[in-house]
Parts: structure tokens; sequence; C-alpha cells
């Protein structure tokens, strides 16, 4: 055992271009799917509604799916961390609606715009310490007491708004959000700063593996990556930027929302796989007896999880009292399911453990095309709703049926 | 003959009115494996988990390297330098074998996992074993077999340093050729220099690959005895208790 050459166990990591690409496609047949499903519908959905409707692939429209995509994308986000938990926040879209409640009420006493935020922020991370609480706790089952909640809010948004309640919100900046774009030149900073920090932490990652003498992917990848990202990033600024009104004064540029989306998916992304709460929040999705006899509070992740899908949620239904301009007593009632179908159409898997947040911007998008496209074809919310509970039975039965195979003959017998 | 690594005397368990363990002794030493039979309720599980400490014991002397030690719960027995692999592997399957190898320690850097520092040492671990039936330290453990799960539980030992490791009926589940490489990997984190407790029931497996055989009655210590001094059917006697063992051969 004195001979410690690099033998036989690899990384996954060697090999040129073509093995690379073997390889992904061997983890895609073995059940690795990931966002492919979902990508393959986008196209498909894409194809078909501009056959349909000449109106699908005007400036416009795609302009509006993308800020409608944006507040289901921070909604379905917040939902993965619990998702990833095996649980379930039904009451996201509902307590997202009273903590706007509530921030219309801080405005009505005078408070100051930014106080507001902040107040409902906090009304959104106690709403999740006590489910969380509720759930790793007292041991109830997180559908049933989110459930409890989710009935409880509308009642509480009743309580405060009264009966049939609709006040407007006047704050610019809050407005400005969902309605107002960037100058031209401040999407194409954004999308350049992306692509410089993209770049950067994968050579930074290819750096330090080098240093330990580690096997490397060939660089094309990463760069093929990149290229990839500045492509599709490019393309969509570069049409976001055109004149997309048919008035006399133009509208044009990158709705404000997006950047901010773009931010919040980055910064989670980079805590579920690069902190250790994030190895430790999919250890526990997992196999949550593991990740205990490792000596990891699972308690605490459980509670974090769902502090963080609350504010998150908070965060989407400032988006959508951006967009619509009001408080209303029954917001969040029916977006949830769009969130959670997002998520799981998205291929963030509803067993636990398995799924991203790039998942649920997918998905997200693949639901307000489904709405978005079938609107402009005229067809009734009826129709909307069954297409979108069809592709959401669709994609439980891929997650359901990709575990199995992934499994393999050990996980379940 | 050098101090055991783990040396318990006299020690007692008790559930309510039940005494599971009536006052117990056993040594085992480093670079030895050791099993422990018994047949079912003889209190192997709650000598182990006295030992993991799961469930500290009521009474008893336990002595690690030759000192005293209270062990009350399992992080200060994985800090001495106990772990145990138990039965149903506590592998995470959505995650890979240099996450679960690192899992609940995982290495830091600037506030963020050192994925780099990690797949080094996982793939360390491994080497030091000799493992040659695991292709790549980031497959999935879903995509494994039962024995190269095994496996993978086994060097997640190695790479904490232990000194002590305990098994709890590694080959159960196991198909022969697995087996086979689990009680080699077995043999040679024995040879390494740690001492190896093995929970079985499979006596072929016990003669095959231990040095020392503890069998337990009842809630005690009937025989500790050299595999090479003793019968399989001598065994099959202590445990079932058809026979006592007089310590004279």
């Amino acid at each position: 055992m004195s001979n410690l050459t690099p033998t036989a166990i690899g990384s996954g990591h060697e090999g040129n271009l073509r093995d690379q690409v073997k390889a992904y496609f061997s983890r895609v047949k073995n059940g690795e799917m990931g966002a492919l499903p979902a990508i393959g519908a986008l196209v498909v959905l894409a194809g078909l509604f501009g056959s349909l409707s000449p109106f699908f692939f005007t400036k416009l429209n795609i302009a509006n799916l993308f800020v409608q995509a944006a507040e289901l994308t921070t909604l379905a986000a917040a939902l993965v961390f619990v998702i990833l938990l095996a649980e379930i926040d039904l009451s996201a879209g509902v307590a997202a609606g009273v903590a706007m409640d509530i921030f219309y009420l801080c405005l009505k006493s005078g408070l100051n715009w930014i106080v507001g935020v902040f107040v409902a922020l906090i009304f959104g991370a106690l709403v999740g310490l006590v489910l969380g609480w509720f759930v790793a706790k007292i041991g109830v089952p997180s559908f049933v007491v989110t459930l409890a909640f989710f009935l409880g809010f509308q009642g509480i948004a009743l309580i405060l708004l009264g009966d049939g309640g609709l006040f407007r919100v006047e704050v610019p900046e809050i407005k400005a959000i969902m309605n107002e774009n960037l100058p031209a030149a401040a999407g194409w900073g954004l999308l350049a700063l992306m692509l410089v920090i993209s770049l950067s932490i994968g050579l930074w990652d290819r750096a330090r593996r080098s240093k330990l003498g580690l096997a490397v992917r060939p660089l094309s990848i990463l760069l093929t990556k990149t290229a990839l990202i500045g492509l599709i990033g490019g393309f969509i600024v570069f049409f976001l930027n055109q004149n997309r009104s048919a008035a006399f004064k133009p509208i044009a540029g990158v709705p404000i929302v997006i950047p901010i989306v773009v931010g919040l998916l980055f910064v989670g992304t980079f805590v579920l796989d690069r902190t250790q709460f994030g190895r430790h929040l999919y250890a526990v999705g997992g196999n949550p007896e593991a990740a205990r006899r490792a000596g990891i509070k699972v308690g605490l992740i459980r509670i974090s999880a769902f502090v963080i899908c609350s504010m998150l949620a908070v965060v989407s239904g400032l988006f959508h009292v951006s967009r619509i301009g009001v408080v209303e007593a029954a917001a969040g009632r029916s977006i949830v399911l769009s969130g959670v179908a997002a998520a799981v159409v998205g291929g963030v898997s509803l067993f636990g453990g398995r799924g991203r947040l790039v998942h649920a911007a997918i998905g997200a998008m693949v639901i307000s095309m489904i709405d978005n496209g079938l609107g402009l074809l005229g067809l009734s919310a009826g129709i909307s709703f069954l297409v979108t509970g069809s592709v959401l039975a669709l994609a439980a039965t891929i997650d359901a049926l990709s575990r199995k195979r992934s499994g393999g003959s050990l996980a379940r017998s | 003959m050098d101090t055991p690594v783990i040396e318990l005397s006299g020690v007692k368990k008790s559930f309510g009115p039940v005494d599971v363990l009536k006052g117990v002794d056993l040594k085992a030493y480093a670079g030895k494996v050791t099993a422990l039979v018994g047949d079912n309720g003889a209190g192997k599980s709650t000598l182990i988990k006295g030992l993991s400490g799961v469930q500290p014991y009521d009474e008893g002397i336990v002595k690690f390297n030759g000192e005293a030690v209270n062990i009350h719960d399992p992080r200060q027995a994985g800090a001495i330098g106990i772990e145990v692999v138990y039965q149903d592997l506590a592998l995470c399957e959505n995650l890979d074998i240099v996450q679960n190898m690192f899992l609940g320690r995982e290495e830091i850097s600037q506030l963020t996992l050192n994925e780099s520092e990690m797949e080094l040492q996982a793939t360390k671990a491994l080497q030091s074993l000799s493992v040659r039936t695991v292709k790549s330290v980031r497959q999935k453990v879903s995509s494994l077999s039962g024995g190269q799960r095994q496996t993978v539980a086994i060097a997640r030992s190695v790479l904490r340093n232990a000194k002590l490791v305990i098994l709890d009926e590694p080959t159960a589940a196991l198909g022969v050729a697995q087996t086979e490489q689990v009680l080699n990997l077995v043999r040679r984190l024995a040879d390494s220099g740690v001492a190896v407790i093995i929970i079985s029931h499979n006596l072929v497996d016990v003669f095959k690959v231990c040095d020392d055989i503890a069998v337990l009655y009842l809630g005690r210590m009937v025989a500790q005895i050299e595999t090479s001094k003793t019968t399989q059917s001598d065994v099959v006697g202590y445990i079932t208790g058809t026979k006592t063992y007089d310590g004279a051969n």
C-alpha cells in the first residue's frame, strides 16, 4: 500500500471533450435528466404558440412573458428550498399576500416604503420559523400545517383589509420593479458582469483542482458553457432593448425585475452548491437519518428552509404588488400551486434531495408560457388549467420514473 | 500483550426492569478483528450503542487506550476515534461518494466548501484500502451496489482516523462476491492498525476474517477466544447456551 500514485479511481473530470459528452449522455440515460424535459417542453410550446398566434413572438409579448415568469420563478425558487427536504409549503402564496397587506398598512401609517418592505420580510421570516417549528420540532406533516396556515392567512387577509378590499400602493420604486426598464447599456453591462463572474468561478475551481494535482475537465467545456450563456443572454438583452411599444412613447430595455431575479437565483444557487448549509440541506432531503448520524442538526436545517421559503415568497409577493399596483385580500391563493407545479415541471424532485434553483426558473417559464400562449389564442381559463394540470402530471410521472431508474434495484425493494 | 484499544469491564445496562447487559467484559486490539456474536436478544446492539454513545451504559468501566473514558454522546465517541458503520449504512443516495464521506465534517475554506481538497482526501482514503471496485469518487451513491456502498461507509471511518471501527452486520445483504470484497476490505482495515469489531450472524464469515470471537449470551460475555483455538460447533454451542466455555482450551 505504499504505492499511492493516482490509480483506477477517477472523479468524472478525466478524459477529453468526447469522453465528457459521452459521460453526460450516459448520466441522462440513467435518469439524471434535470431540466431537459422542461427545456424540451419550452421549445415545443414556443413553436406551437408561435405558429398559432402571430402575436406570440412580438417584442411586447416576450417582454411580458419574462415579467410574468419572474414573479412565478421567485415563488418557485422559494418552494425549492422546502421541496428539497421532501416537504411542501402550501401557505407560501397567502403568507406573501398577508405580508403585502402588512406592507400596505405600514405605508398607510406613514412609514417609509423601505421600512415597510423590511417589516414584510420579517413577517415572512417569522411565518417560516413557526412553520418550521411545527414540522421539525412537533412533527406535524408539512402538508397539514401549511394547509392550516393557508386557510388561516386567508382569514387574516380578510380581517386586515375587509371584505373585497382592494387598495392602491403608490410607491414609484415598487411600481418600477415590474413596469420600468433598464437603459440599454445597463442591460449589456449586467450581462457582461454575469459572464465575468461565472467564468471566474469556473477558472477558480479549475485552478484549485490543478493545484492539488486533480484531473480537470477540458477548458473548452467551460468556455462553451460561458459562450452559450453569453449567446442566450445576449439575444435576450438585444431583443428587450428594442422598442416594443406600438404607441408614440417608446418602451425598451430589460425590465428591472429580471436582473433582480437572476441575482436571487445566483445567490441561492451559490448557497445550495457551495456552502455547508446547502450541502446539509441536500443531505437532509436525501436521507434525514444519515444526516442525523453524521452530526447534522436536522431540525435546524428544516426550520431554516422554511424561513428562506417564506421570505423569498414575500419577495415574489412584492413583485406581484408591483405588477398589479394593488393589495387585495384574495392575493396568493392560487399562485402557490403554480409555484409547486413550476418547480416540479422544471425537474425538482418531490421526493426530496434532487433539484436546483434554475430548474424552478425553467419550470416557471413553461407554466407562464402555457398561460400566456393559451390566453393569446383566446382559449378560456378552463383550458389553461387543464393543460397546466396535464403538464404537471406528466412532469411528476417523469420524476417518479427517473427516480426509480437512478435509484437502482437497491433503493426500494 | 499491549493495551487494548477498547476495554470494557463490568458493563451493565437495563431498560426498566429488564437487564440487557449484566456485567460484560470485552477487549479489542489494534490490528485485530474481533467478532461479536450472539443470538437475537443477547445484547449485541445494546453493547454497541453504549460504545457509540447513542445509549450510554448504566455501570461499568470503559477504557480507551488504557484510559478510562465516559462516552455519553455520538459526537464525543467520534472525537476519540470510535466509528460505527451501521447495517442500514446511513448514506445519502442523492449525494456522491466524496460528499457522503465528508458529510457533517466538510472541509471549508473562505466560507465555502473546499471540494477539491475533499475529493483528494476521499480518493486517498479509498486507495489506502486498495479499493478497486469504485469507478469515480463523484458517482452518486444511488448508482452503487450494496458492496460498493459498504466500501464507502467503511472508507469514511478511515478518513476520520478512527481507532476503533464497529461494523454492524456488514455482509448481511450482500451476495457471495461482494461479501468477499467487503471481508477483504475489513482485513485491510485492521492491517492498517485499526481495531475492528464486527457484529455478525454468519459464522463462516467470522471464521474467515476474525482474530478473536466474543460470544454474548443473555447479557453476559460467556467467551472471548482466539479464532484459531476454537471451532464453529463450539461457538454455536456458546451462542445457544448448550455449551459452556471453561477457558481451558
